[in-house]
């Protein structure tokens, strides 16, 4: 699997450069201290991912996210066509990707992960990515935020004097990368499988 | 414009939670009994991802405390010569990959070093909003769903993430 390979190579590379260049000691302290951050992070999602999936359950069981689903039908029809229809990942998939257009990243992780599982049951090859997995992570990957609010945030922190004139070409360029990333999982989820 | 902006910023959420509890009332839903069973799974949505996320932030750290992920990022800043784009772009780029923090760390030296409104501020301010952490993400969630060969995910991933760069860059040489 790539990620081990990657992730292997990280902790080996990264020490051979730290012995290599004397910074050992700065090695140590950067692995106990991330590892610390990791756990200090999932206690503030602790408690942030339970408000929001208690409050998309709300949601889902008062058949809003029902209906959200179904205006997105025709895109997660042409994005997932693996996907049958009325399948749970479909409701997870169109709220994750409308949380992230929102910019509620937060709200966004739990049902993405939802969907995750849901699309591996689907799998008919159980540990090897489906086809609609990888279109998922890869319309995820590519962005679909509209309003940039962190950067505009730091933008105005840092002394500009229009913040927000960010927002039109950031609207465009996710627009572009979005397009880029549909059109590249199309032909590839169009190819013959493995 | 900037203050309506940040209006609808802050109002965003607590609209998003005024509109699904109201909803859920009107639906006459058990709203708190549904608000407990969905944190409960939130919770242990969490609580699944905390090895992985250890894992990663571990790796990520080790590379930045050997100075090794900044040499590389520093190595190829040459590759920026040839590719028409500043220089101090290209550690943005490579770092915001592995994690979004460090990232943000280097856009504000940016913007302290250069100024928001520099070619080089528009360029990596629009560059952040338009890609997301790679690695973190893809890891998360394919570990969540037991999945070890990821296929054209990564391929994927890096033409959109390249996508968004192309664009940043010559959008903010048009700005």
């Amino acid at each position: 699997m790539m990620l081990n390979y990657l992730w292997g190579f990280m902790m080996i590379a990264g020490i051979l450069w730290g012995a290599f260049t004397g910074n050992l000691g700065a090695v140590i302290e950067g692995a106990l201290s991330s590892a610390g951050e990791a756990i200090t992070l999932c206690i503030t999602m602790l408690g942030v991912m339970s408000l929001w999936s208690g409050i998309m359950e709300i949601g889902e069981k008062s058949g809003l996210i029902k209906s959200m689903t179904k205006r997105m039908g025709p895109f997660l029809s042409f994005m997932f066509p693996d996907v049958p229809k009325g399948h749970k990942a479909r409701e997870e998939i169109s709220t994750n990707m409308i949380a992230n257009i929102l910019g509620l990243g937060w709200a966004a992780t739990p049902a993405g992960l939802k969907a995750m599982k849901s699309l591996e049951e689907l799998n008919t090859t159980p540990g090897v990515a489906s086809n609609a997995m990888c279109n998922f992570l890869i319309l995820n990957i590519s962005s679909l935020q509209i309003l940039p609010i962190n950067m505009i945030a730091y933008r105005s922190q840092y002394g500009s004097v229009n913040p927000a004139s960010i927002i039109g070409p950031a609207i465009l360029a996710t627009l572009f990368s979005t397009i880029v990333a549909i059109a590249f999982a199309k032909i590839m989820s169009g190819r013959k499988k493995l | 414009m900037m203050k309506l902006l940040m209006y609808i910023s802050d109002f965003m959420i607590p609209f998003v939670i005024f509109y699904i509890v109201g909803l859920g009332l009107l639906m006459k839903r058990p709203v708190y009994d549904d608000f407990v069973r969905g944190a409960k799974e939130g919770a242990k949505t969490v609580y699944g991802i905390m090895p992985t996320l250890v894992g990663l932030m571990v790796g990520v750290g080790v590379m930045r405390a050997s100075g090794l992920l900044d040499f590389i990022a520093n190595s190829l800043k040459g590759v920026a010569g040839l590719v028409n784009i500043p220089e101090p772009v290209i550690p943005v780029i490579i770092v915001k990959m592995f994690s979004s923090s460090a990232s943000t760390g280097l856009v504000l030296d940016i913007f302290k070093e250069f100024g928001t409104d520099s070619l080089i501020g528009r360029m990596v301010s629009i560059m952040m909003s338009c890609t997301e952490t790679i690695f973190y993400t893809m890891s998360v969630y394919f570990m969540t769903a037991k999945v070890k060969k990821t296929r054209y995910t990564l391929a994927g991933a890096l033409v959109a993430t390249l996508a968004g760069i192309i664009a940043s860059v010559v959008l903010g040489r048009m700005m």
